[in-house]
């Protein structure tokens, strides 16, 4: 079991709150003992490999599975036990965008409009003008950039408070990633709509998101606000060594041998007494890559 | 109106390359006192950010006195940056041009070059060596 790491608590109201969230499938947890707390407002990407249990804890979330231990809160409420509290302010894309093929964009409009009470009609066709996907096209004859954007402008159009978003670029190319992003931040900038998205993408969540959750083998690794994610870690080479001294002062997340080297990813702040060690400043990328490619979850005490 | 650019390379926080390039504007006299900067949903739809991290840029940027959020109007310049004399009359450039001189005879390439004044320009404002 790991002993999760918050780097600092969020000081605002909560939008998602997972306590000791677990989910067992026979005799296999998918998802075990998750605990994290993201603000109102923020932008948070939940990272990890396929298999990880990233949507498993997004299901949990919206309320599509039962926990099989802990809790999991949408804006202080349960989604799958006070459904009314929570549905009407939660927009939920999942990962296969729930599109039909033969219904054209229109239709899709009309069975939003008429399945959510706080509807957003001329939003969504504005959205859709500005994208130029005409209401006329059949669903199934859209490329996978504008179905996504179909996708995203339906959970839009229903005015959420928060929107949950399953791996919302996995499928598209760099344009089409961008484009989805700068739709999405631009409804952030708007309303302060909260945002959680999974993405085994990592590339450019350094610019999107503002929270961060990495999911290793269905343990929480890390979370905290990305600044201080960065602030806190340090990247440390020097020559081959066992990494004791260092893990004495410093937690030690990730280490890599060559016969002559050794490279640390450390979390600490701590100054580096040891003048053999070079200490450089690391990116959010190369960081989520560092715990992702943890072989052991690091057993550790907060700073 | 400026426009800004990220360069996703640099290492440099998204947050501080943007209060980087509005002092930089400033400086230079392209941003001038009265001047207003992008809206926050421009420069979020422009660069697909985190409307939080130009919040924190302007944020900043109104801490340090060089611009003014005005409620419902948007983020205006209140101040122009005086640059130094000194780099005025080129006398910093041209030490500098000569040191670049005397580099490239002692065998320093660009990067070689690069290197050493970023790496002695952190030194000299963080103290510390990297």
């Amino acid at each position: 079991m790991t002993a999760p790491v918050t780097v600092t608590g969020p000081t605002t109201r909560s939008a998602v709150r997972a306590v000791g969230l677990g989910k067992r499938y026979g005799s296999r947890w998918a998802l075990r003992d998750c605990t994290f707390d993201l603000p109102a407002g923020s932008v948070t990407a939940l990272v990890g490999q396929n298999g990880a249990g990233k949507s498993t804890l997004l299901h949990l979330a919206v309320g599509l599975t039962e926990p099989t231990a802990g809790r999991v809160e949408i804006l202080g409420s349960s989604a799958r036990r006070q459904p009314r509290d929570v549905l009407p302010r939660l927009g939920f894309v999942a990962q296969d965008h729930a599109l039909e093929p033969r219904f054209r964009v229109a239709d899709m409009l009309e069975v939003g409009r008429r399945l959510n009470p706080r509807w957003d009609a001329a939003l969504a066709r504005e959205h859709l003008a500005r994208l130029g996907i005409p209401l006329g096209q059949r669903v199934g004859g859209l490329s996978g950039g504008q179905r996504a954007q179909v996708a995203l402008t339906m959970a839009l159009a229903k005015r959420p408070e928060i929107l949950v978003l399953d791996e919302p670029a996995a499928a598209l190319d760099p344009l089409a990633r961008r484009e989805l992003l700068r739709m999405l931040m631009g409804a952030a900038a708007d309303t302060g709509l909260t945002v959680l998205l999974s993405s085994h993408v990592i590339s450019d969540l350094e610019r999107v998101c503002d929270h961060l959750v990495i999911l290793a083998a269905g343990e929480v690794r890390l979370t905290g606000p990305t600044d201080e994610v960065v602030a806190a870690h340090r990247l440390l080479s020097g020559p081959r060594t066992e990494p004791t001294a260092v893990a004495r002062m410093h937690h030690v997340v990730s280490e890599n041998h060559t016969d002559r080297q050794t490279t640390l990813l450390v979390r600490s702040t701590r100054h580096v007494y040891d003048s053999r060690w070079r200490v450089d400043e690391i990116g959010l990328e190369e960081i989520v890559l560092g715990y992702l490619s943890q072989t052991a979850p690091g057993k550790d005490v907060t700073e | 109106m400026i426009q800004f650019r990220l360069d996703s390379r640099s290492g440099v926080p998204t947050y501080m390359q943007l209060v980087l390039q509005v002092r930089q504007a400033v400086r230079l006299g392209v941003l001038r006192p009265g001047d207003q900067l992008p809206t926050v949903k421009e420069v979020v739809e422009t660069l697909a950010i985190n409307p939080n991290t130009v919040l924190k840029a302007y944020r900043q940027l109104d801490g340090e006195g060089l611009v003014e959020g005005r409620r419902g109007q948007g983020t205006y310049v209140t101040q122009g940056i005086a640059a130094t004399t000194a780099a005025d009359d080129g006398s910093l450039r041209e030490e500098l041009l000569s040191w670049v001189r005397r580099a490239q005879g002692a065998g320093l390439d660009e990067e070689d070059i690069d290197a050493l004044v970023a790496s002695v320009t952190r030194e000299a404002f963080t103290g510390r060596v990297a």
